[in-house]
């Protein structure tokens, strides 16, 4: 048998939430960031304009970072395109392991430093001509 | 303030100055070699080449291991109970390692501690599965074709895949020439190192080649457990295990610890204790407890070894151009193997790339991951020795199970035998934190409320019969 045709849901790591399901809610509390596993996660912002499409993730990026280093309410919903299987990642594990080891960091640092990048970008691109 | 923290900085660099002039430095074109291609070993590559490709330094690594992880059996076997901590599965996703469906073969969401007085089941309280159950190797014996692959071949696919080469040479000696290490393999031929890391287990006779060496290691003191293999079919197996580690806190004397962990066709059952000797092994087997825990049609022991486990650290795990990681220097006691592996490697692997490989570097920058898994299994000692007094009374065995159960129903926000229970048994929280909890006033005052209750009831049941 060819290895990964058959996936059982027994064998699998985090928890599979449904195509539309809500993962975080944007203003609620939050004390872990989350790793996608499979599938797909969209991250949407409700504005005084409705709601707004921020990212598509796949497996392999990981959201819900900034409620883990700042003291703040989600500031977007994060929810399931599909079928998409989900790792939660505590803060307190975070924490521990990046004070022993920094360079964890690194990793997180380079993706957010990509996200910033991104937004700069689309920022740009909105701005008024002089 | 400022003048520490800039003084500091300045004893960083002149240190890295003093490695780089004494030679004591990886630089392009160094050679490392890996002595064993475990967990440790692949973990210690794909970082080392991680970090090295960072800093846009060429180094050529080679893990040697004649095993190959596609064989069934002991062939390919790295003779352990396969689970991959809670908090390592959480880390290695932050770090990019996301374990794979085809390498996990259970995702385990609660575990059943049972006794003699009863069962109670701790779940996670995440409410997902994040502790991996899964074969090292290919599997058991009698496993035939099997649609999962191996954890430590999954692993070093990932080092593979950074550049790292893997040389399925027998190494026959360790020599030190003009200060540098020299491997002598099985074909007489031989070959020079800038830096050998040795991540070759307590099971390989490598540790003895290193006597000779200037570093003078002393081989770690050791114990044996027992892993044997039970067959049966995926349904069943599922059907009567669940996805759940089952545990058992018995009042067999010599036993400190045992499990049966749901894999696939097959059942994992791990034993730790002193002097473990097919006594032991038949007693614990024979259990009612642990029997009813068993498919009816299972196939017993298809496959078993009694490997050797790391009870006590090596003093000094490193040395000029040489550094033990994994189970070869520092470990956890009884617990999270893998995850000390990946700690001891990774904290390796940057002193080489940043600090240097001189001994001075590695006891700077290396050593301080290990003394913290020392220290924390001082503690867990304790912790141990406590359990094994906890399991000799019968009316202790009812207060944890009471307590324990009681928090599960009621879903308390403060579990605090549940958590105890959990983090002892999973080895996701280190010890330290586990002996905290338990010195906490709110598990203090629980367990002495549970205490009363359960002395008050049976005092009525005195009464009534």
């Amino acid at each position: 048998m060819e290895k990964g045709v058959l996936i059982m849901s027994t064998g699998v790591l985090g928890k599979v939430y449904a195509d539309g399901e809500v993962i975080i809610q944007q203003g609620a509390a939050g004390e872990c960031m989350f790793v996608i596993q499979s599938g797909q996660v969209e991250i949407v912002q409700s504005t005084d304009y409705g709601e707004q499409h921020l990212a598509s993730l796949r497996a392999g990026d990981f959201f819900g970072e900034m409620a883990v280093f700042e003291k703040e309410v989600r500031s977007a919903t994060a929810r399931a395109v599909g079928d998409a299987r989900v790792l939660k990642i505590d803060k307190k594990t975070l924490y521990r392991r990046l004070q022993e080891d920094p360079l964890l960091a690194v990793n997180l640092l380079k993706t957010m430093s990509h996200r910033i990048r991104v937004v700069s970008a689309q920022l740009a691109l909105h701005e008024p001509d002089p | 303030m400022k003048l520490s923290s800039e003084s500091s900085m300045l004893d960083s660099f002149a240190s890295l100055a003093n490695e780089e002039n004494s030679g004591l430095t990886l630089s392009n074109g160094s050679r490392v070699a890996i002595i064993g291609g475990g967990p440790a070993g692949s973990f210690f590559s794909f970082f080392l080449l991680k970090m090295a490709a960072a800093v846009d330094l060429e180094i050529e690594v080679d893990i040697y291991d004649p095993r190959s992880f596609g064989h069934c059996g002991p062939a390919g076997c790295n003779h352990c109970g396969g689970i991959v901590s809670e908090s390592l599965v959480q880390i290695l996703a932050a770090e990019g390692i996301n374990l794979p469906s085809t390498v996990v073969q259970r995702g385990i969401e609660s575990y059943l501690v049972h006794m003699d007085v009863g069962s109670v089941a701790i779940q996670n309280q995440a409410g997902e599965q994040r502790i991996a159950a899964l074969y090292r190797g290919n599997g058991p014996r009698e496993g035939g074709e099997s649609r999962w692959e191996s954890f430590d071949g999954y692993l070093q696919g990932l080092a593979t895949h950074k550049g790292a080469g893997v040389v399925r040479k027998l190494i026959t000696g360790v020599d030190w020439r003009e200060g540098y290490p020299w491997l002598r393999f099985a074909d007489q031929s031989e070959s020079r190192y800038d830096l050998v890391a040795v991540a070759a287990g307590v099971n390989s006779n490598f540790l003895n080649m290193l006597d000779g060496t200037p570093a003078g290691f002393e081989p770690p003191c050791t114990t044996r457990t027992y892993v044997c293999e039970f067959k049966s079919s995926e349904a069943e197996i599922l059907r009567i295990l669940g996805n759940s580690v089952h545990v058992f806190l018995l009042p067999i004397p010599r036993l400190e610890f045992a499990a049966i962990i749901p894999k696939g066709e097959f059942a994992t059952v791990v034993m730790l204790g002193d002097d473990l000797d097919q006594e032991l092994v038949h007693t614990f087997l024979n259990d009612p407890a642990v029997r009813a825990c068993f498919p009816t049609d299972a196939v017993p022991c298809v496959c078993s070894c009694s490997p050797l486990i790391n009870m006590g650290a090596r003093k000094r795990p490193y040395a000029d151009r040489m550094v033990l990681i994994g189970d070869s220097g520092v470990t956890r006691l009884y617990k999270d193997g893998i995850g000390a592996a990946f700690r001891t490697a990774k904290a390796a692997a940057s002193t080489a790339v940043f600090q240097g490989i001189s001994e001075e570097a590695f006891r700077k920058s290396f050593w301080p991951a290990c003394r913290a898994i020392t220290r924390d299994n001082a503690i867990g000692k304790l912790m141990f020795g406590t359990t094994d007094i906890l399991k000799r009374f019968h009316f202790l065995r009812r207060v944890i199970l009471r307590m324990a159960a009681r928090e599960q129903a009621l879903r308390s926000r403060k579990p605090h035998m549940s958590s105890l229970l959990w983090n002892m048994f999973t080895g996701s929280a280190p010890y330290t934190e586990i002996f905290i909890g338990a010195v906490h006033p709110g598990f203090i005052g629980n367990l002495v409320l549970n205490f009363a209750a359960n002395a008050w009831r049976g005092l009525q049941w005195k009464k009534v019969s």
